[in-house]
């Protein structure tokens, strides 16, 4: 009898690309409901967006490309990119905002480089920062967390304000839209009031923002999950949590008028959702086990440097694209002992 | 490296060490243990290769039409590294060709065909004194002489490893019953139900090494086997300290560096050999083999093949002659189930895959692995790499497959031999867990393959300088030799024009000064 023959090994796992964005983008869920809770449609209303937009894009591309254009979809990367994106995103931004950006990850920042596994920066984090310089504006119109909001639009309101720019009558955006706790922070400081006076208001809740510190439980459950899965390895979560917590720890201990709590940093802004879902992405971060974790550990230097005396309010993105341009090197530097190679 | 026993760190047995990375897989061994070892009839025609070993092929030393005996020499080893085959059964020799033969090419290679008498007449056996009577060489010429080889699926011949060189002592035989592989069980049913062929081979092997110490490492998913081992070295009172060690089922505990690792928390330095740490690693069926070659003065003629998979009816485990078609182990397996897809030899993980049932058991034959669709099924197509790190995770070697995997596409050898390329031993760890189900150890092979030839290139190409400097030089010497020549020649033959010139001019002047002599006198004479 004749056989068909293949190369060893012959057997396989599981594990499987597809699975793995899937699995990250059902431990978003948490974080996701609870940021729609907080802070509105908004939150949906871009995520639909940015997530149509990157399939669309990379479909696009994928077929000028001449490369299989539903198999490659099926991995749900685009999907993914998206969906981080659209996490990042202030909830009143105009639908444009998503568009752009999901345009500008999965065509510049993913396809022109080779598609997955060939990006060198994370491209929803590429999408997220050409938005931040280009529409500083757009991009700080976040939405209170809702018992604070004097009114909250309804869907219909949110899609009418999105994409045709009108709002209920004897509204403006400025009286709806408020600045993030970072944000707040940064600008008070800067008009002399000390962190107790700031962190008195309504908007502060005992870990972070109000309302950002549920987002970011949200996502660090999401996050321990991936952990459990073994999606993710502890290392980037750990070194970028770790490298934040010391950081805010020290100036913290040095100067608490000034600086936030540890406690606060891990607590507001996109900290836990970059930490567990946007770090971690494993085409642009370092691969060696040791390489994640200073990967990780300068991220969380890097978010807190930018946050306590840079001049954006937060600095995952920035954190995670200076990182991303590190890689190589960590790589190099981070290899494993290999067995027989001598040394314990 | 060492240069005496005291050079290895103390050995240290009292706890187990771990390797890095692994993979818990599926075990797939019940079926073929459910039943007791069977021994297969004599088939009609064995076909013997002339190559089942690591090394130089073996050389025919019969004839077409030769009749042979069960055991007797057929084919002499040529070479060190390199060891005889024997007829396995009594017949007629009817050719000396190429035949198919279990490889990863699927090519041809010499093989001798013997056609059973059916009478299965042994040559006439020697006697021969007890073991501990012959010194290390002799018992190593013995086992050389039967033609052993290790029978966990490498080959390598057997008496090479037991002359690790005066400058390497051993102080350690390691007995390597993990059998990790899935599917496999030849080494777990031997280590059941003939216990004792493994602990007297043991004696002769740590009489051949003059060691102390033995230990039997045994993955703990086979109880039985370990309960059998250690009741017959609990039974047994000679010198010599043999133990039985259960280690934690992990893929691949079995490879040779892993184990050893495990056992003793030494490693085995990286392109060296365990015997550079003072470890001799023996496999259990190789062991009960030298037991028979030495005992019983039997050479190696049969092994005992898991014959298991989805794709045959009754999996079981069968002592075989070598040579015989592997069709006839599936037919006494109950065939084929309808369903069968791919038939490997060894194991899903490293084993490689047959073209054909027709091909005979060689001595590195430990598994038939008869699979369907549903079992192993057809490799999906391979995505893009994404870094995501889960081969670094499992890799037992420390590698980084994912670089090696770059280099290796991009054909930058170099860079991949910087990443340790050929610390790889293909387990295949790497690509179980690929999500983007890259066929990450057929790149590795590639790489490999590429490098060994460039390799031979480069000699190749080295020899040729050499060759053509040599003759450059050897053609400036002419040269210059011819220059010298024709220099002193010429001056030879300047000097001897000058010395002439002298002596005419010499032999002139004396004649002058003569005749004036003469002259003046002659003249008052003349006058």
């Amino acid at each position: 009898m004749e056989f068909r023959t293949y190369s060893s090994p012959h057997l396989s796992g599981t594990n499987h690309v597809g699975r793995l964005m899937r699995g990250v983008m059902l431990a978003a869920l948490p974080g996701l409901i609870l940021a729609w809770w907080f802070f509105g449609w908004g939150v949906l209303v871009n995520l639909v967006l940015a997530v149509s937009t990157c399939i669309g894009a990379e479909a696009a591309m994928l077929r000028m490309r001449r490369r299989p254009v539903r198999v490659t979809l099926g991995d749900g990367s685009a999907a993914l990119t998206g969906l981080l994106l659209a996490l990042a995103l202030p909830p009143f931004a105009p639908w444009w905002i998503p568009v752009l950006g999901a345009l500008f990850a999965i065509v510049i920042a993913k396809q022109l480089y080779g598609g997955l596994g060939y990006n060198p920066f994370n491209p929803a984090m590429v999408g997220y920062v050409v938005l931040l310089i280009s529409f500083p504006r757009e991009m700080t119109l976040w939405a209170p967390p809702q018992e604070l909001a004097d009114a909250r639009l309804s869907l219909v309101q949110t899609l009418a304000w999105s994409l045709l720019g009108t709002l209920p009558a004897g509204t403006g955006i400025d009286a709806i839209s408020m600045a993030t706790p970072l944000d707040t922070i940064k600008t008070q400081l800067g008009l002399g009031l000390t962190l107790t006076e700031i962190q008195a208001g309504p908007r502060f809740g005992s870990l972070g923002g109000y309302g950002w510190e549920w987002v970011n439980l949200g996502f660090l459950l999401g996050g321990g999950w991936l952990l459990y899965r073994g999606t993710i390895q502890w290392q980037i979560p750990a070194g970028f949590l770790g490298g934040l917590f010391v950081m805010a720890l020290l100036f913290y201990a040095a100067d608490s008028d000034t600086y936030a709590s540890p406690l606060f940093h891990l607590f507001s802004g996109a900290a836990m959702l970059g930490a567990f879902f946007i770090a971690t992405d494993p085409v642009s971060a370092s691969t060696t086990p040791r390489g994640r974790l200073v990967y990780g550990i300068g991220i969380g230097i890097l978010v807190y440097i930018i946050r306590a005396w840079g001049g954006y309010p937060d600095g995952v993105a920035f954190a995670v694209l200076l990182m991303n341009m590190a890689v190589p090197t960590i790589d190099y530097y981070t290899q494993p002992r290999v067995y027989g190679q001598g040394g314990e | 490296m060492a240069d005496h026993a005291g050079d290895h760190e103390r050995l240290d047995l009292s706890r187990l060490h771990h390797f890095h990375g692994g993979l818990k897989l599926p075990e797939c061994k019940a079926a073929a243990t459910a039943t007791p070892l069977r021994t297969l009839p004599v088939p009609p025609r064995l076909i013997l290769p002339l190559q089942q070993h690591i090394g130089e092929p073996a050389r025919p030393v019969v004839a077409i039409g030769d009749q042979v005996r069960k055991g007797q020499l057929i084919a002499r080893a040529e070479g060190y590294v390199s060891v005889p085959v024997h007829a396995s059964t009594s017949g007629r020799v009817t050719d000396i060709g190429d035949y198919p033969v279990p490889h990863p090419s699927g090519l041809s290679a010499p093989a001798i065909v013997i056609d059973s008498d059916g009478d299965d007449t042994p040559v006439a056996g020697t006697p021969h004194g007890d073991y501990r009577s012959l010194d290390p060489s002799e018992l190593r010429n013995r086992i050389r002489r039967a033609g052993i080889v290790g029978l966990g699926g490498a080959g390598f011949p057997t008496f090479i490893k037991m002359n690790p060189g005066p400058h390497k002592p051993v102080d350690l035989l390691l007995i390597n019953g993990a059998e990790c592989e899935p599917y496999i069980s030849c080494d777990d049913m031997l280590m059941r139900e003939r216990p004792q062929e493994v602990i007297e081979g043991i004696h002769i092997l740590m009489h051949a090494l003059q060691v102390g110490t033995c230990v039997i490492g045994v993955e703990d998913n086979k109880p039985e086997a370990i309960a059998a081992l250690e009741q017959t070295v609990a039974a047994d009172h000679r010198l010599g300290d043999i133990r039985v060690q259960a280690i934690p089922t992990l893929y691949p505990s079995g490879g040779e560096k892993q184990l050893i690792r495990i056992l003793t928390g030494r490693e085995v330095p990286s392109q060296g050999l365990p015997a550079d740490i003072g470890i001799v690693c023996q496999n259990p069926a190789t062991v009960a083999a030298v037991y028979h070659a030495i005992h019983r003065n039997e050479p190696l003629i049969s092994r005992i093949v898991t014959v298991t998979g989805t794709g045959v009816e009754a999996p079981a485990n069968l002592e075989v002659r070598i040579g015989t078609p592997m069709r006839h182990l599936i037919e006494a397996c109950g065939g084929y189930t309808p369903g069968v897809d791919r038939m490997l030899m060894g194991g899903p993980m490293m084993g490689f895959a047959l073209t054909s049932d027709a091909l005979p058991v060689t001595k590195t034959t430990n598994c038939l692995l008869a699979t369907t669709r549903e079992e192993l099924p057809p490799p999906e197509p391979p995505r893009p790499c994404i870094r995501c790190g889960e081969c670094v995770r499992v890799c037992p070697a420390q590698l980084l497959p994912q670089q090696l995997y770059w280099f290796a596409h991009a054909r930058d050898f170099d860079k991949a031999q910087d990443y340790n390329l050929f610390d790889c031993i293909e387990c295949g760890c790497c690509a179980y867990v690929c999500p983007s189900r890259l066929p990450l150890v057929q790149y590795y092979r590639f790489a490999k393959t590429e490098i060994w030839a460039q390799e031979r290139d480069r000699i190749k190409a080295d020899i040729a300088r050499q060759r053509h400097e040599s003759r450059q030089e050897r053609l400036e010497r002419e040269k210059r030799e011819r220059a010298e020549r024709l220099k002193r020649k010429k001056q030879a033959v300047r000097e001897g024009d000058d010395n002439s010139k002298q002596a005419a001019i010499q032999a002139a002047l004396e004649r002058a000064r003569a005749r004036k002599q003469t002259g003046a006198d002659s003249p008052e004479k003349s006058d």
